[in-house]
């Protein structure tokens, strides 16, 4: 008997979610009550979370925009700060967008600082630690980066983009000879950095990231024309990107 | 420190934490009696659960006693609770200690998708053995009593075989959790089915009471010309709210009582206000009940 009525609740809550997310017009009127408040509340957490996103669009393009994204990529969990880390791949493939091609790199600059305000804490370590290792072992360092750095690599001037647009009342053109940029994004502390990173450091990121030690991560970036040990180290530290090392 | 004379586990009147208010707190200390918060806000991400979030909270924490609300394990589902999140919500309960843990009598995760709203329940036997099913799943897990709220609702259904209060009743009494009883939202769902929420509260099973909420509602008029009462907590609570809360703990006596502000989020002080309204007539239950014991 019991089994039974379950299966009625199972039935009725499979009814219920079909309804609430599909965009038929529903008889009961009480009904929309829940399925605006599924759907404005939504729009509400992704504009919360992308709003260098919804000042590019605009406010309405954007709200119609969360729409779409939300009937393709609705939240799998209800840790709500989770939300939206597909919005990138969203956008890159979202038609109506097309003639804004870098768009879906500054929501995935929004998004990288939106999981580094949240990302576990770790205290961070000087260049002195580094410099202090003696040379014949720097080859074997391997440094552990903060669980909320992040880079975010663009052929756009995403962090140009990002920051007139956060910051300025009216956002500044870009001028004609602006170069992509690689976003280094970093919470030593209670507050998000942004900061430009050379193409060549980026690569080196990503390898001390993985756990390539220090000389071999150095030697992958040293194909890249323009790039230098020591001002990409130095960035690494300064902005609170490592917080350990050892030697090997 | 003067001794803790409260007979309702020492709350007193809190406010819900709101990021808003985080420097108002820790700069000026205000005598509150405990803060609520939402306990997704404090889940953190992929990356870890750090920042500023729990910088302040931490603090606050420190300072006064703290009550955690899920708004997110969706405890009528009939499929489960949500995945992971009960995983998720110890993690937070571990981490802060938290006087109180309450609930929702609700739904919002259905074949792995988070609806982000609390959804209504027939309330039948077969309903009430799930939710007494994953309350004690819920309990046993993080160790405590946890306090279940009744919800606001738009909807009735046809199946029901019991009244919301019944419900409850049933649930404290086979699960043994607590209730946190919401005022605003026994005004809201009353006055969508056009019932009388003083004969609600008669009803409604003081004896497992936690904790009280009081909240700001809207009135919404839906296609058809019908007005509907929304619990948008984005505003004050409404005076005839207050005179249910009064005449509530009149006959009962004082219990923690938080007053919910979630939205157009208001400055500290005018927040506070309301907190200091619940204080004081709480204190004047307290008394009143001291003096008739």
């Amino acid at each position: 008997m019991l089994a039974r009525l379950e299966g009625g609740l199972a039935d009725f809550q499979s009814g219920f979610a079909a309804s609430l997310l599909s965009a038929e017009k529903v008889a009961d009127r009480r009904f929309s009550v829940h399925r605006n408040n599924v759907k404005a509340s939504l729009v509400a957490a992704l504009a919360a979370r992308f709003p260098v996103v919804s000042r590019l669009v605009g406010v309405e393009f954007f709200q119609a925009m969360a729409l779409v994204f939300i009937e393709r990529c609705p939240p799998r969990s209800p840790v709500l700060a989770a939300y939206g880390a597909g919005m990138g791949d969203f956008l890159d493939g979202f038609e109506p967008v097309a003639d804004l091609p870098y768009l879906a790199d500054v929501s995935r600059l929004e998004w990288g600082r939106r999981l580094a305000w949240h990302a576990a804490d770790a205290s961070t370590i000087s260049i002195e630690a580094l410099t202090a290792v003696e040379p014949d072992r720097l080859a074997g360092v391997r440094l552990d980066l903060h669980p909320a750095a992040s880079v975010v690599a663009s052929v756009w001037p995403v962090i140009s983009i990002w920051t007139t647009n956060t910051g300025d009342e009216e956002a500044r053109p870009i001028g004609p000879d602006w170069v992509g940029q690689s976003a280094l994004i970093t919470r030593p502390g209670l507050e998000v950095f942004v900061n430009a990173l050379p193409p060549s450091a980026e690569l080196l990121f990503r390898s001390l990231s993985a756990g390539v030690a220090l000389g071999e991560a150095v030697a992958r970036a040293e194909h890249i024309a323009g790039f230098e040990t020591a001002a990409a180290l130095s960035l690494l530290f300064r902005t609170g990107a490592v917080t350990s090392l050892a030697v090997e | 420190m003067t001794a803790d004379r409260r007979p309702r586990g020492g709350l007193g009147a809190g406010a819900g934490l709101k990021p808003e208010h985080y420097r108002d707190i820790l700069d000026g200390r205000p005598g509150v009696g405990w803060f609520e918060v939402h306990a997704e806000n404090y889940m953190g991400t992929g990356n870890g659960a750090g920042g500023p979030p729990h910088f302040f909270l931490e603090q606050i924490r420190a300072r006064y006693p703290l009550s955690v609300h899920g708004v997110g394990l969706s405890i009528g589902s009939a499929e489960g609770l949500a995945p992971g999140h009960l995983q998720r919500l110890a993690a937070v309960v571990d981490r802060y200690q938290p006087a109180l843990v309450s609930e929702h009598l609700a739904w919002s995760t259905h074949a792995g998708v988070f609806l982000n709203d609390l959804l209504p329940l027939p309330y039948t036997e077969a309903t009430l053995a799930v939710v007494v099913r994953h309350v004690d799943q819920v309990q046993s897990t993080l160790k405590r009593r946890i306090l279940i709220e009744n919800p606001s609702t738009y909807l009735r259904f046809a199946v029901e075989q019991m009244a919301e209060t019944a419900f409850l009743c049933e649930l404290a009494r086979r699960s043994g959790c607590g209730l946190l009883l919401d005022v605003n939202n026994v005004f809201v769902s009353t006055a969508n089915h056009d019932f009388d929420p003083t004969v609600y509260l008669a009803d409604f099973p003081v004896e497992h009471i936690g904790e009280i909420h009081l909240a700001g509602h809207a009135s919404i008029e839906v296609a058809g010309g019908e007005s509907l009462l929304i619990d948008t907590h984005d505003r004050p609570v409404s005076d005839r709210v207050w005179a249910l809360y009064q005449s509530l703990i009149s006959r009962i006596g004082p219990y923690p009582t938080l007053i919910e502000w979630d939205s157009d989020v208001p400055t500290w002080a005018r927040l506070s206000a309301d907190v200091a309204r619940a204080e004081s007539l709480l204190s004047f239950e307290e008394g009143r009940h001291a003096r008739a014991a």
